[in-house]
């Protein structure tokens, strides 16, 4: 009777015998070593950039960077606070075009009409658009923008890159809104609210931690963005006056000076890196905190 | 008293003298999702400050008639309905009536608690807010009326500004009643409020409704047939989008008159 239990019990634990039991435990450990080894893989490209970046960003830096303009090729001193201005304006004027359009989009396509024809249509667009090459961004800017004003511009260059983000902030925007769970809509029109005041009220504040998220996403993307601005804004030795003028970037200051054949300039484009990398850090760092829920 | 309210609506009409007996009146109700019938023309009537329990089978209708009172269903795409619904002899589908109004005199509690994720205060508040009342002591005073309508007050009062989402579920679920209370509402619609709850702060929601009856019409959707026994005085038994009985709930489960009502009390399908 005893026998047959603890055999039964022996049974239990591996049904299949010794051996495949083995087997199926080393496959089991195999496997897991496998998942991390390939993990930390993925962060060696991750972390090399970061380490290279700020080895060869570092030996420059200094405030000089911030406030002095680039010098003349062949001289040495000098910093680039008109590319770090140029880049913030821009990215400034893109944000100020796509965040809202982007977001009421989501509104519109999530909370409104989401069965609608047009709904559909704006998705549609809106997937298509993400997938358009930068380059293309940067042309379609200079042929409305720059062909018309007959000048390169930071207008021309923070359109051409709110025309690059549109489409992600619209996408990920109404994924948080679809997020937001349909109870709290019921909630609120359970208690008479209207459609206008449950979405301001409720759903919105609700889904901002996860639309920030992909509004400093789409940050990141237009900061580091070349060839949008590369067109369109072109470039500028000088501090920015007017938003009709070209304008220096931090991206194009490191595309332009790092094929110029004069070492303190390659090491302005690193420092330009690492302050690129740095701002588009702490933007999303800044924006957790001030978008962080407050109701957890 | 032994009538099927779907064949005869009045002839319940003298036997409650407290308040309205037609306060809320289902008049030959249809209602559709699609194309699908999910009503076969209802008609009942619900006196005023009286717990009235709806039960029946998943699907058999209770839910959606519920959610009618308030013109909840409206919010899914592609329903409509026919006959009507009256409260207080007013159409609530007359062009005239505002459905934002409607829904702050008709509280709702949903099954699963539903606070919004800001504090217990601002649950609270919410509905006047929206109705523009940001008066200081007259939002504070709502806060203190509500959770002591619904016995929370003790429990919350300290921490009015912590999340609502801090709360247990048998509390979350009493800040949605006095959510649903803030607006004060003549009616209270209860879709499953105690499905989620342990049996404790079940029998808490339940001893909230006998009390909340005094000042409230209740109209409670449940698929527990020991809490309809406790908490009201009426009950409606539907199946298959039909109102099979409506009476005293006594009298439904001692001695119904219909056999399917006595088939389902009994437990022997549903």
């Amino acid at each position: 009777m005893t026998s047959t239990a603890a055999t039964s019990a022996r049974n239990f634990f591996s049904h299949a015998g010794k051996k495949t039991s083995f087997l199926r435990l080393f496959r089991n450990h195999f496997l897991t070593g496998l998942c991390i080894a390939l993990s930390l893989l993925t962060l060696v490209p991750l972390f090399s950039i970061v380490v290279l970046v700020i080895q060869n960003g570092l030996p420059l830096l200094s405030t000089n960077l911030f406030t002095q303009l680039p010098p003349a090729p062949g001289m040495e001193g000098g910093g680039f606070g008109n590319a770090i201005v140029g880049t913030l304006v821009m990215v400034g004027i893109a944000l100020f075009i796509s965040v809202p359009l982007g977001i009421l989009a989501a509104v519109f396509v999530n909370e409104y009409a989401s069965a609608s024809w047009l709904a559909t249509l704006v998705r549609f667009v809106a997937k298509l658009l993400t997938g358009i090459p930068s380059i293309i961004c940067g042309v379609f800017a200079f042929a409305a923008v720059v062909m018309t004003t007959h000048k390169f511009s930071a207008l021309a260059g923070g359109i051409a890159l709110a025309i690059l983000i549109l489409p992600t902030i619209l996408l990920t925007a109404e994924q948080s809104l679809m997020g937001v769970p349909y109870a709290f809509r019921e909630a609120s029109f359970g208690v008479g609210a209207t459609p206008f005041q449950t979405i301001w009220r409720i759903v919105l504040p609700e889904a901002m931690p996860a639309i920030m998220t992909g509004v400093m996403l789409a940050v990141a993307r237009a900061a580091g963005e070349t060839a949008p601005v590369l067109f369109t804004a072109l470039f500028s030795q000088n501090w920015i006056k007017s938003i009709m003028e070209p304008t220096a970037s931090l991206s194009v200051l490191i595309y332009n000076f790092a094929s110029l054949p004069y070492a303190y300039h390659i090491k302005l484009a690193w420092s330009a890196s690492l302050i690129l990398v740095a701002l588009v850090t702490l933007s999303n760092i800044l924006a957790q905190v001030i978008f962080a829920p407050k109701h957890r | 008293m032994t009538t099927k309210a779907s064949q005869d609506p009045l002839a319940l009409s003298n036997d409650f003298v407290s308040g309205e007996t037609n306060f809320i009146k289902v008049d030959n109700f249809k209602f559709f999702y699609g194309k699908k019938e999910a009503l076969h023309g209802i008609n009942l009537e619900i006196p005023s400050r009286k717990v009235t329990a709806f039960i029946g089978p998943s699907g058999c209708g209770k839910s959606t008639l519920l959610r009618n009172f308030n013109r909840m269903n409206e919010l899914i795409p592609g329903v409509r309905h026919e006959g009507d619904i009256t409260i207080h002899g007013m159409s609530i589908y007359d062009p005239s009536v505002e459905i934002i109004a409607l829904r702050r005199r008709i509280g709702m509690v949903f099954q699963k608690s539903n606070p919004f994720p800001m504090s217990i205060y601002e649950n609270i508040v919410y509905p006047l807010r929206i109705a523009g009342q940001n008066n200081r002591s007259i939002l504070d005073e709502t806060v203190e009326r509500c959770l002591r309508s619904a016995a929370l007050w003790d429990e919350a009062k300290d921490r009015l500004n912590d999340s609502a989402l801090g709360l247990s579920g048998g509390q979350m679920q009493r800040l949605c009643i006095a959510r649903a209370v803030a607006s004060r509402p003549e009616i209270l619609l209860m879709d499953e409020p105690c499905s989620a709850l342990d049996p404790i702060a079940t029998a808490k929601v339940e001893e909230l409704i006998i009390e909340l009856k005094r000042d409230f019409t209740i109209v409670i959707v449940t698929h527990n047939m020991q809490q309809a026994s406790r908490v009201s005085e009426l009950t409606a038994f539907f199946y298959l989008g039909n109102l099979i009985e409506f009476d005293d709930t006594r009298k439904i489960f001692n001695n119904p008159s219909m056999k399917q009502t006595e088939e389902y009390i009994t437990g022997r399908f549903g």
